[in-house]
């Protein structure tokens, strides 16, 4: 049996014993791995996570029993401190001697710290392993309470503002000073660095640049920076990201060939100038370059594990190393693929920015317009995966590239789909995956979904950049193969709300428990309960009184929780009819208890920031003045717009506000599997913008126009025209039976827009039910909505008007205290919440 | 993603030192949270009756540092009992405090004790 030792246990030495435990032929080979750090490998990329919660087994890659039941001898805390390449054996630091046939160098890289004056005082770090991240948060706790608690970051790169976000986490305030002229100067260009550096700069980092430290100033432990510009800069501790160094101390002293930087030579077989040593990741000097990314390092396991087998996949490495990035974790994406910087003469550059949203965007396109080269992605990387795909597989482009950052105008989306991707197309790039493997697991049934996809292929994973792709290249799969992904409520409810709302109507069930019992399992969750709710309420009325706890948040509180947890209140105003005494009695309440108060745009009035114990309050005064709850808070009928018709108007056809509010009175307080919303406008001229809405009425010769399914929103959508000219009555009718359909067969959260867009015969279909009577079910559908109707009450009421019900809104359960951690501040003379941190 | 304030600490059980009376058990809605306060600090008591289980953490989401998860839904992820906060529903473990939808920091969490018909909540301090 031969030996292979392998020095160091970081991220790519674990990645070789991996590929290691799996290999066929593993059984010629003995294992033995020293490791200089105290624990086994841990998963380094996510190391800042660290600082959230000091739990270093989140982060660990493989237990000392992992390696153990692989049969991998893994000593810890032992580095290796000789290597005699001639005699081939090492030398332990407690002087064991043991011999190899084979020897891997995964020794990594540290920190580099330029040698400037000062830099041993105490509160000056690096960031690399645990231990710094330990002594960084233990000495961030002192700063903290004994001083200003600033802190400072040396390096603007990737790694840098990485650990300056992390500062600013911890409370502290986070200072970057970076001797470049720009922010990440090797991955972006100037506009894309600026457009970064106001995005920082907003979240709350201070942004140096052009700054040469000539000094680390103060007594003992460090108080502030000296600059080669004269200028100085406080701060109670420094962390230094200024760049690696390949850790080759030892192969240097073996003898082995360095590059003049540093790091050890290798070819494209990972072999060094000794026979049978071998060295890979960070340590690891490829073509005159350190790649300090793990992708690049897990290749380099793979290569050289294969050359040492000499088994048949043995393969060199690529010729061009994929340096592509996304920054994590500093609170805006960043992304940089390929060729990000690029000249005149080598490519020609299409630029996106939007300075309001920091937003910006650049493609290099080659000069004969056919290729991706790379770009910089700034404030929106949404697009990095297809993008980096499409260059790193030489797909073509579209004929107007700017399409590719811009999206296509003038509806078909340009967007390649994952399944255009070439078989051989790398998605996962830590863990070496491509589609074709991908797929062939989708083929065979192995893997029906992302989380299927990671047991088997260990995708997604790593850094997990490409989880995005892997779901689409799931839902893209399923779909082509016309495989329905059957949309089940959650892991408790295995039914579409469709067929659950008939189980639940067919064995009369009323209340979440039994539905539990009855036909579901375990104990429920977030999604479950308010589809119940929803449920519940539309086939029965039932108000989100009796079973508050399994309402949505909103519904629960009967109010809108707004981003301090105080909440909105909005009564109806039916048609956006108001009367001027309506007006006076709701300021004179708005102002008893200090609302901030805003016309909405739903034709009505919102009053804003008050407390959860107050809601009952001003609900009791409200009801008192003849108002009623406006639903703004459920899936419920919000409002019927209307415009003010030919009451007053000289072209109106009909009386669009009488029609509003009758509309709105029949419908109020009907729940629906989302939110509903009417408007009725007098003319053609559509002020009411009726046809935005889920129904819509317009008046015209002879009656009115209904048209349904349209939607505002994100993605608006005229509504379709469902019959007309028709009389109020008949619009009445059909809009009974539209809505009773829908509330019966939308699944949750769907607007009747998207509702539409997914019935098959669409609207025509519609139409054979709710005028034809296809289905036979009209009268039913007709008898539902009066009960309905007849049912409602206002939830307001009850709910103040009932001790039980109303003991809810109270802020402690032990003291009638307000809480003192509300803060309001002024805004033109009325009050908001103080804004986020 | 903000990291809490330093006073919101995991108690073990067996760190306990102060089992702090916090009102009736009939006080407390069932199937759903209140809050109580305890010096400057905001918990959520948790109660799920179909396990008869109590639970307890801090009230601030660690997602925008506001005082609101006492007033989310609450369930169950295979096994693991939840609460999802009704700002922007990241859902935490009432076990670990650990965010299981999301990277936000976990939150802290206390032991809870029902005895006599009162609801007690265990501190370390
Ligand atoms: C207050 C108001 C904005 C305003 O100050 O004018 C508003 C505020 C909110 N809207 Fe709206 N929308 C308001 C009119 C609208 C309109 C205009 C309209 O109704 O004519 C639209 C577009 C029309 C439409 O819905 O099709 C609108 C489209 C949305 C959407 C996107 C819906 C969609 O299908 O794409 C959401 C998100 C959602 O519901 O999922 C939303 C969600 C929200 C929420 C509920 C977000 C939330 O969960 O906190 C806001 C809470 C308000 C509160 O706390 O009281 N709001 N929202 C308006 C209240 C109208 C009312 O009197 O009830
Ligand atoms: C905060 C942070 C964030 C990062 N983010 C990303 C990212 O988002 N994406 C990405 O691709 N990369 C990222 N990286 C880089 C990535 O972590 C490294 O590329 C990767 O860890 C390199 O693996 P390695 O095994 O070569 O080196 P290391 O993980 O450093 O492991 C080397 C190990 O060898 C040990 N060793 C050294 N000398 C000896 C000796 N003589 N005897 C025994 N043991 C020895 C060291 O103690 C160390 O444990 C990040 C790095 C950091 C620090
Ligand atoms: S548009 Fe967005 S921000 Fe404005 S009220 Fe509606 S949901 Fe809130
Ligand atoms: S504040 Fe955003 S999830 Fe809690």
């Amino acid at each position: 049996m031969e030996r292979i030792i392998l020095v160091g246990n970081g991220m790519v030495g674990h990645k070789f014993c991996e590929l290691f435990s799996k290999h066929p032929q593993r059984a010629a080979f003995e294992l033995v791995v020293f490791g200089e750090e105290c624990r086994p490998a841990y998963d380094r990329v996510h190391l800042s996570a660290f600082f959230a919660d000091r739990d270093a087994e989140r982060l660990s890659l493989a237990t000392q029993s992992w390696y153990d039941e692989q049969g991998i001898n893994l000593k810890c805390g032992t580095p290796i401190t000789s290597v005699d390449v001639n005699n081939k054996r090492v030398v332990t630091a407690s002087g064991e001697t043991i011999g190899y046939d084979y020897l891997v160098f995964a020794t990594g890289s540290s920190p580099f710290v330029p040698p400037i004056p000062g830099r041993e005082k105490a509160g000056v770090f690096v960031y690399r392993t645990i231990e710094d991240l330990e002594g960084i948060l233990d000495y961030a706790e002192v700063v903290k309470k004994t001083k200003s608690g600033k802190a400072t970051v040396m390096g603007g790169g990737l790694l840098g503002l990485e650990a300056a976000k992390a500062t600013l986490d911890m409370g502290l305030e986070s200072h970057v000073v970076e001797f470049a002229a720009r922010l990440m100067p090797r991955q972006l260009d100037d506009r894309g660095a600026t457009v970064l550096k106001d995005t920082v700069e907003g979240l709350g980092l201070h942004i140096h640049t052009n700054k040469n430290t000539a000094n680390i100033g103060g007594n003992g432990s460090i108080t502030h920076l000296e600059f080669s510009d004269g200028q100085q800069l406080e701060t109670d501790m420094l962390i230094v990201s200024a760049g690696i160094r390949p850790r080759d101390e030892l192969a240097r002293a073996a003898g082995i060939k360095v590059g003049d930087r540093g790091g050890i030579c290798v070819d494209e077989y990972l072999r060094t100038s000794a026979p049978n040593v071998f060295a890979i990741g960070e340590a690891a000097l490829y073509q005159s370059m350190i790649y300090g990314l793990v992708a690049p390092g897990y290749e380099m396991a793979r290569v050289a594990l294969s050359a040492i087998f000499a088994d048949h996949e043995a393969q060199a490495m690529p010729d061009v190393i994929d340096m592509s990035t996304k920054l994590k974790l500093i609170g805006t994406d960043v992304a940089s693929f390929g060729q990000a910087i690029t000249n005149e003469d080598e490519a020609r550059s299409i630029v996106f920015q939007d300075d309001v949203a920091g937003i910006y965007k650049r493609i290099n396109i080659s000069l004969d317009g056919k290729r991706l080269l790379g770009g910089i992605l700034v404030g929106d990387a949404a697009d990095y995966n297809m993008l980096h795909q499409i260059q790193r597989n030489g797909m073509s482009i579209p004929p107007q590239p700017e399409d590719l950052i811009l999206g296509a105008r003038g509806g078909e989306s340009s967007g390649a789909s994952v399944l255009d991707l070439p078989d051989e197309a790398v998605i996962c790039s830590c863990e070496n995956v491509t589609k074709g493997a991908l797929c062939g697991h989708l083929d065979d049934g192995s893997a029906q979904s992302v989380k299927d996809l990671a047991g088997c292929t260990k995708a997604g994973s790593g850094c997990g950049g490409c989880k995005p792709m892997l779901t689409d290249l799931v839902d893209a799969y399923m779909k082509s193969q016309g495989k329905v992904v059957r949309n089940v409520i959650c892991e408790h409810f295995p039914y579409t709300r469709q067929e659950l709302r008939d189980l639940i109507v067919m064995k009369n069930i009323r209340t979440y428990d039994e539905a539990l019992d009855e036909v579901g399992t375990g104990h429920g969750c977030e999604s479950c309960k308010p589809a119940l709710a929803s449920i519940f309420a539309t086939s029965y009325m039932e108000t989100a009184n009796p079973q508050a706890v399994i309402q949505d948040t909103n519904d629960r509180f009967l109010a809108n929780i707004q981003r301090n947890g105080t909440y909105s209140v909005v009564p109806r105003v039916a048609g956006g009819e108001i009367s001027p005494k309506q007006l006076v009695d709701m300021g004179r309440i708005a102002e008893k208890y200090d609302l901030y108060t805003k016309i909405t745009g739903g034709q009505r009035i919102d009053m804003f920031g008050a407390r959860l114990e107050e809601l009952p309050l001003i609900w009791e005064e409200l009801i008192a003045a003849g108002f009623e709850s406006g639903h703004a808070y459920g899936k419920a009928l919000r409002t019927v717009k209307s415009c003010v018709g030919s009451t007053w108007c000289r072209y109106g056809m009909d009386e669009a506000v009488s029609f509003a509010i009758e509309l709105e009175n029949r419908y109020k307080g009907l729940r629906s599997p989302h939110k509903l919303k009417g408007g009725v406008s007098g003319c053609i001229r559509e002020c009411a913008e009726a046809r935005g809405k889920d129904f819509g009425l317009i008046a015209v010769e002879g009656g009115y126009n209904l048209y349904v399914c349209g939607n505002g929103g994100a993605r608006p959508k005229h509504a379709e025209l469902l019959a007309g000219p028709i009389d109020r009555k008949t619009a009445f009718l059909y809009l009974d039976r539209m809505l009773i359909f829908y509330l019966r067969t939308a699944p949750p959260l769907t607007r009747t827009a998207a509702w539409l867009d997914n019935m098959e015969g669409g609207i025509d279909y519609l139409k054979s039910v709710v005028i034809d009577d296809a289905l036979g079910l009209n009268a039913e559908f007709e008898a539902e909505m009066n009960s309905l109707v007849a049912a409602y009450r206002c939830e307001w009421k009850e709910a103040v008007e009932t001790p039980h019900l109303r003991s809810r809104f109270q802020t402690f359960i032990n003291t009638d205290e307000e809480d003192s951690t509300l803060e309001f501040v002024d805004l033109r003379g009325q009050k908001m919440p103080k804004a986020w941190a | 993603m903000t990291t809490s304030p330093p006073q919101y600490q995991t108690v073990q059980p067996e760190a306990v030192t102060n089992w702090y009376k916090a009102g009736r058990t009939d006080q407390f809605p069932v199937g759903a949270g209140a809050t109580i306060k305890y010096g400057d600090r905001q918990i959520a008591v948790f109660y799920f009756p179909r396990q008869d289980k109590w639970y307890a953490c801090q009230n601030l989401c660690p997602h925008k540092l506001e005082n609101v998860l006492g007033r989310g839904l609450i369930g169950e992820q295979e096994g693991i009992p939840k609460v999802a906060c009704p700002l922007h529903k990241k859902t935490f473990s009432l076990t670990t405090g650990e965010n299981l939808n999301g990277d936000c920091p976990p939150v802290a969490v206390y032991p809870v004790d029902v005895k006599d018909g009162y609801v007690y909540v265990g501190f370390a301090d």
